[in-house]
């Protein structure tokens, strides 16, 4: 079964940096309109981006994978998020989101742009023959 | 991959209904023009800061997503979770494409309108005590997102492509499936919050 393959654990490594992306969200979202500290948001941008490079280099490593599919699946999800992380980033620009605050905001959805596809790819292919 | 022939009597399917298997879209083409259609008329919605569109996206597509959760969650997942492998199979087949395009455009739709209406109506200006509920709301729909995006959608998405399988593993269906109904039933739990929420934010 395809799913007994040893492999890293990258979906809880998704869902860890998704988290704190999410985190550092509703702390900003909470201050505004007004103007939050950016350090803990930047802080927990910082460990999620770190987290998902090591989610990505982990799984470049693997060998037997069932890549093409992974690779099918990766290519429409990332479409579709970086169509709804688009609207919401122009929502924000639309807004007048101070420069410093939408910076951070930016690289966080560029995180989730990544992370949902990646988790959504990983998923279905774990579970194809390689 | 477990064979036909380890799976429960009631899950093995007779041939001609397993080539049927093969064939099931996993994202129903037809419906992308009228999500294509529902995303351009936010966007309009949003950059000429329509009042009454962004109101009318935020209440329906809200309504919409908090009624299919507790739908799903609290009246189909119980159903499902007693019926035969070969049942939820061919309910899923049917249902989980749908499900693809309907809840990400209902969860889109409902927060990008939902944040311009708290916006446009100084809902995000209010003092705390008070922000609280605004926060409150942030963080329900945090916890809602992560559930959907991590557990839900992959889930989703892993049983149709299991489905386009030859031999569709009846196990890994059955357990992805619990998988989807346990969390639908907490973000339909999660979403009796939205409306204690909304609803204190709306009386004035």
């Amino acid at each position: 079964m395809a799913a007994e393959r040893r492999l890293p654990p990258v979906s809880q490594l998704c869902i860890t940096s998704m988290v704190l992306v999410v985190i550092g969200g509703i702390y900003l979202a909470a201050y505004l309109p007004g103007a939050p500290s950016l350090v803990l948001p930047t802080i927990l941008a910082i460990l999620a981006a770190v987290v998902m490079a090591a989610n990505v280099a982990a799984l470049s490593r693997v060998k037997v994978f069932a890549w093409p599919v992974f690779f099918k699946v990766i290519r429409w999800a990332l479409l579709a998020y970086v169509i709804t992380s688009g609207m919401i980033e122009l929502v924000f620009v639309l807004d007048g989101t101070p420069a410093g605050v939408l910076g951070l905001l930016t690289a966080m959805l560029a995180i989730y742009a990544v992370d949902i596809p990646l988790l959504l790819a990983f998923t279905v292919a774990r579970y194809q023959p390689a | 991959m477990q064979s036909a022939s380890a799976l429960p009597a009631s899950s093995v399917a007779p041939p001609r209904e397993r080539t049927a298997h093969a064939g099931v879209e996993i994202v129903p083409l037809r419906g992308l023009p009228i999500v294509a259609a529902i995303l351009i008329a936010l966007l309009v919605a949003i950059v000429g800061n329509w009042g009454w569109a962004l109101m009318f996206f935020h209440v329906a597509g809200g309504g919409l997503w908090t009624g299919v959760d507790l739908f799903v969650g609290l009246v189909l997942g119980p159903i499902l979770g007693r019926l035969p492998v070969e049942a939820r199979i061919e309910f899923s087949k049917r249902f989980m494409p749908k499900m693809m395009l309907i809840m990400p455009t209902l969860v889109t739709v409902t927060l990008a309108s939902g944040w311009q209406v708290a916006r446009r109506y100084g809902f995000l200006a209010w003092p705390y005590p008070m922000h609280w509920w605004v926060t409150a709301s942030f963080i329900v729909v945090g916890v809602m997102a992560v559930i959907a995006l991590a557990i839900l959608e992959p889930a989703n998405l892993a049983v149709l492509f299991e489905l386009n399988k030859p031999e569709p593993d009846g196990k890994l269906i059955g357990q992805l499936m619990r998988r989807f109904i346990y969390t639908s039933g907490i973000t339909g739990v999660m979403q009796l919050a939205t409306l204690i929420i909304m609803t204190r934010l709306g009386t004035p």
